[in-house]
């Protein structure tokens, strides 16, 4: 029978082609508490957000409290001294007893320097070491200089740190630092800012696959389908920053985001059905008057 | 005397500590974290960490990022 032939068929890779294979069919219908936990952590929020190019403190609150987000990056850079006195700290505005910071390294483009960024930021935290480590490899791109990223990382593991890893959507590297102890893995989605959305699929799919720490897709979302195909792929978050803070309507996006993290997490415990390439009647077949 | 201040010369007094140059800078009681030629300088240690001359010393603060 050539549509039997046809069905079993394996489809061209289609949006998110990956069923999972250990569903569990005892699941409930709703999900009332499905926290993660990262370095004995424990959230519920999966959507971790940056907290850079907003407008301003107003909109950095009013976006990240729509997102529901419970982890916000933060950045350390030279103070301006003698300079905007008044102007409202991050941390004023994101105060510690509703976040969890995770200060990262962006801007580090050697090891050496990520290590002493990680170290300034547990100093100004009062010893609070969760941080995002990101060693960058040149402007135009961002990608991450993952041989530094390894070194760093060890270094930083061995200070006692809890690191979690900006990385290529590379498997093997991904392992690597897993291995090693690195507390989550990031890796990315396309370049961080670009909004290009999962360039590679399959890679995220392995590594989530592969690991036994959360995966968290960090960079390159650019809409909330973004955010969603990342968790139907399995990953345990999504971190951003530029897809919520550089849209038009930032707050509104944010409440966009939040609930394609739900939905695509929902929809990956749920377990997709198997695409076809052709059609399959939804209604009876028998029974038909004509 | 001469130190680098956040990447860029300044003048100070002789003989400050890393106490009294924050307090210079009218930055004491600031959440603000501190190292002088690449290493930490723990808030706990500011009281006497002598300032030498061409000292290289950055204070950082948190800011907004991704």
């Amino acid at each position: 029978m050539p549509s039997v032939a046809a069905e079993q068929t394996p489809a061209t890779p289609l949006n998110n082609q990956f069923p999972r294979t250990d569903i569990d069919r005892s699941m409930p219908n709703e999900i009332h508490n499905d926290s993660f936990s990262v370095a004995g952590r424990e959230f519920t929020s999966r959507l971790l957000v940056g907290t850079g190019k907003y407008k301003d403190m107003q909109e950095t609150r009013d976006a990240i409290d729509t997102s529901g987000a419970e982890i916000v990056t933060i950045a350390v850079r030279r103070t301006n001294i003698g300079q905007n006195k008044d102007e409202p700290n991050i941390l004023e505005v994101l105060p510690p007893s509703e976040f969890t910071y995770l200060p990262n390294t962006a801007g580090c483009f050697d090891a050496q320097t990520a290590v002493r960024t990680c170290r300034l930021a547990r100093e100004l935290l009062d010893g609070h070491n969760l941080v995002k480590l990101e060693v960058l490899g040149d402007e135009k791109t961002l990608f991450p200089d993952v041989v530094q990223t390894l070194q760093a990382a060890e270094e930083l593991i061995n200070d006692g740190f809890d690191v979690m890893v900006y990385t290529n959507d590379d498997p093997i590297m991904a392992k690597r630092l897993e291995e090693m102890g690195c507390v989550a893995v990031m890796p990315l989605a396309a370049p961080i800012g670009s909004g290009l959305g999962i360039r590679n699929r399959l890679n995220i799919r392995t590594i989530v696959e592969n690991a036994k720490v959360p995966i968290l897709v960090d960079a390159g979302v650019g809409t909330a389908s973004d955010a969603a195909v990342a968790m139907e792929l399995g990953c345990d978050g999504v971190l951003m920053n530029t897809a919520i803070a550089a849209a038009q309507n930032p707050v509104l996006m944010a409440s966009a985001m939040k609930k394609a993290i739900q939905a695509g997490r929902e929809a990956y415990l749920a377990g997709r059905m198997p695409a076809k390439r052709f059609a399959s009647a939804s209604s009876p077949v028998d029974g038909l008057f004509f | 005397m001469q130190i680098y201040l956040n990447g860029e010369e300044k003048q100070i007094p002789a003989n400050l500590d890393m106490a009294g140059l924050i307090g210079l800078l009218e930055l004491t009681g600031q959440r603000i974290a501190v190292e002088v030629n690449e290493e930490l300088v723990p808030r706990s240690s500011f009281e006497g960490h002598p300032i030498m001359a061409n000292d290289r010393v950055e204070i950082i603060h948190a800011v907004g990022g991704g």
